[in-house]
């Protein structure tokens, strides 16, 4: 086989597997639209917040703890213990599911009915501001995060396309690890969606909010708990990203790489979003492979990304698995 | 010497009460650069309030660090600065190349003087056209020929026929040393193969496939930020020979090792200063600053590589204003003279030992022709399991044969576009 075909089957592996992890920041940005209209600004910086808490709370690490020593002239840092890595997660996802309460509570609540513009607004305050907590809470350095994930190339995978091809493919656990994790939160999220109370009256708010409200469905109760389960994968987006590059203020950026597959996927399909990562991730790496490194000097992936998904809203305004716009005169 | 503490003797005798001297502080403790920015920004005041609470100040007058949250963005650096000029402040050190790029004119129009130590306008060097502006001891074109003479050093003096990737920040940062790699290319036949990495650099699985289907020798990266954790990472994750594997000295502080874990045992890194706190002047630093509670962070950082880069630069701070207070024998300096000061610099051995920074940088003076320095710089290599930086060379020096004609060049080509006539200012 030729060595070009080889490398190219080898990058646009490599680029599904990116296009998870992008998908993984996508969902979070689908469930809270679904649910409630809501474009969240914040789910990056949710991700960040996540990922610090669980790397303090793994880590026994006090927070707040530069004010308490600011206000009161104390030196602690540490509570001298480590906690278990699945422990630290489950403590992890309480603190999101308060967070969601907190934002419900004092900031949404108050914006029932508001237009889409003032919500979207409300989120761009709520990210900074939580980007602004999370610093005060755990501190700005950057932090290893390890919670068992294994990382590395997959020596599997290299020595079995080796025998079979004589080049050995590139692929990092780590990535399939996010494969398999995101196959089960899409699995998990439909059967929740499909065959739980709270899923079907989640659903009901998702079509008609003002219907589902009728029917004595809870619209607060409804929106904590999306905003909970937001948080849970903003977490699982953190901890991968985290495991990556290390815990630090940047993995907020990673909305950045979930815009373009919200366009291509739609906002409002949570098989979109990982579809949309894939198309993404696997064009935007063959895009760089074939004609941006060769003719265009590189760094092509960024907006080619955003390029790709134009072209799909050119042809598809509701992305992909959207919801089709019909409105009648 | 003694003449210079004669001086200084004298000029405090004279000085009546009088304010204090200014020296802005255009930090980023916010932001996704932030763990690069908090230790700078302590190291820097740090120093100045160990000379205060040591020395009562520079030349008995005290010194106040006036410091201004740009979180490494260019809009606000440049309303930092303008919001800060007002006070007096003798120069800036606006630690990101975006920002220097901005206040190039406009220090040049408030006769500011401005200090880019190891970043920013490379032919800022020469100072007949950029009169306002140092960077001094070594700057980007610097750290690429001192990258490559590591490696000539490392090949018996000859790099012909190997292969040297760049990978790069892609923005003006990142672009710098290109042009430096290119003639060294040409002159010493290597190849050299570039990637670009757009920021901030979460995901750069395109340039390390690359990388492992190239085969490089060695590759050299000029990144910041999350871009160098990513990158590190990414060279363990393809078994990519972590001694082959030189980031520059924006590319090589704790920050960008430790998420890597073990992982990124023998990454090396270009050195500007020296590393570790093993020097007298943390002895200073823990009794006058940590100790008396003053230390202008939780006290963590000091001795890190960043913390120690914002000692540096301070130190050659305060040293170009105590050169300002001998030449116009004035304690209470102005920034044209805080200008003549640092044109004038002479940072020798004696001068370090006597600081408590014994060979903590290279040997340099300043003039009017040279705003650069001595362009040397070490390499450091890290250590995981000793968790810490271990500098593995002398001081290297750049090919001036080489950057020399490109400053040149470069300089002569910004003074035509803004009319400026090359030559010294009038002290």
């Amino acid at each position: 086989m030729p060595d070009q075909l080889l490398f190219g089957m080898e990058v646009a592996l490599n680029g599904l597997m990116a296009g998870v992890m992008y998908s993984l920041v996508a969902l979070g940005f689908v469930l809270i639209f679904k649910a409630s209209g809501i474009f969240n600004y914040a789910q990056g910086v949710m991700a960040l917040f996540a990922a610090m808490t669980l790397v303090g709370i793994q880590n026994g690490q006090v927070p707040f703890a530069h004010l308490i020593n600011a206000t009161f002239g104390t030196s602690i840092h540490h509570f001298g213990w480590q906690v278990p890595a699945l422990l630290a997660i489950l403590l992890t996802v309480v603190v999101m599911a308060a967070f969601a309460w907190a934002v419900n509570r004092f900031v949404f609540r108050h914006l029932v009915n508001q237009e889409p513009i003032i919500l979207f607004m409300a989120t761009i305050g709520l990210a900074y501001f939580l980007e602004g907590v999370a610093d005060l809470m755990w501190g700005a350095e950057i932090k290893k995060l390890d919670v068992g994930l294994p990382q590395g190339i997959n020596t599997l995978i290299d020595e079995t396309t080796f025998n079979a091809f004589g080049y050995g493919f590139f692929i990092d656990n780590l990535d399939i690890v996010a494969t398999i994790i995101a196959g089960l939160l899409v699995a998990g999220l439909v059967i929740f969606s499909q065959y739980t109370k709270q899923g079907r009256a989640l659903r009901a708010v998702a079509d008609d909010h003002q219907a589902a409200l009728s029917v004595g469905i809870s619209l607060n109760y409804i929106w904590v708990l999306v905003w909970s389960i937001a948080g849970f994968v903003a977490l699982v987006a953190g901890i991968m990203w985290g495991t990556k590059s290390g815990v630090q203020f940047s993995l907020s950026l990673i909305a950045l790489k979930a815009l373009p597959v919200l366009m291509l996927g739609g906002f409002t399909s949570i098989p979109g979003a990982i579809v949309g990562g894939l198309i993404i991730g696997v064009g935007e790496k063959l895009f760089e492979f074939l004609i941006g490194a060769p003719f265009l000097g590189g760094a092509t992936e960024n907006w080619f990304a955003y390029v790709l998904a134009l072209i799909f809203l050119v042809f598809r305004p509701q992305g992909l698995f959207g919801e089709k716009i019909i409105e009648r005169v | 010497m003694k003449l210079g503490t004669m001086t200084i003797a004298a000029i405090m005798a004279a000085a009546p009460a009088m304010a204090d001297l200014v020296f802005p502080s255009l930090s980023y403790r916010t932001g996704p650069y932030a763990a690069g920015g908090i230790p700078f920004a302590d190291g820097y005041a740090d120093y100045f309030t160990l000379l205060n609470e040591r020395d009562g100040g520079i030349g008995g007058i005290p010194t106040r660090v006036l410091e201004c949250e740009t979180g490494y963005n260019t809009e606000k650096g440049v309303e930092c600065y303008e919001s800060t000029k007002g006070e007096g402040s003798l120069v800036y050190q606006p630690l990101s190349t975006g920002i220097t790029y901005q206040l190039i004119p406009k220090t040049a129009a408030d006769g500011i003087p401005m200090h880019t130590m190891g970043y920013g306008r490379t032919s800022a060097a020469n100072g007949e056209v950029f009169n306002n502006i140092f960077n001094y001891p070594a700057n980007y074109w610097d750290g690429a020929s001192i990258a490559v003479n590591y490696l000539l050093s490392e090949n018996d003096g000859d790099l012909s026929g190997k292969t040297i990737a760049l990978v790069y920040h892609n923005s003006a940062y990142g672009k710098e040393p290109i042009r430096t790699l290119e003639e060294l290319s040409a002159k010493h036949g290597f190849e050299l193969s570039q990637l670009a990495v757009d920021h901030p650099g979460q995901e750069q699985k395109s340039q390390w496939l690359q990388i492992r289907r190239e085969r490089p020798d060695y590759v050299l990266m000029w990144g910041w930020g999350v871009m160098n954790q990513v990158a590190i990472q990414e060279a363990a994750n393809i078994r990519f020979p972590m001694e082959n594997f030189i980031g520059n000295w924006w590319a090589g502080s704790e920050n960008d090792v430790l998420p890597v874990g073990e992982a990124a045992t023998g990454y090396k890194a270009l050195a500007m200063h020296n590393v570790g706190a093993d020097f007298p002047i943390f002895e200073d630093i823990q009794q006058y600053v940590v100790d008396t509670g003053n230390a202008a962070g939780a006290g963590d950082q000091i001795g890190t590589i960043l913390y120690n880069r914002g000692l540096y630069a301070a130190m050659l701070a305060a040293e170009a204003a105590r050169t300002a207070q001998e030449i116009h024998g004035v304690a209470d300096i102005t920034p044209a003279m805080m200008r003549d000061g640092m044109e004038a610099l002479v940072i020798d051995e004696a001068k370090m030992q006597e600081l408590g920074m014994p060979n903590f940088g290279p040997e340099f003076s300043v003039s009017c022709e040279n705003h650069g320095g001595s362009g040397q710089g070490k390499v450091q290599q890290w250590d995981a399991a000793a968790g810490e930086w271990t500098i593995i060379t002398d001081w290297i020096t750049s090919d001036k044969s080489v950057i020399q004609p490109l400053i040149e060049e470069d300089s002569a080509a910004y003074a035509a576009e803004n009319n400026i006539t090359p030559g010294c200012s009038e002290s």
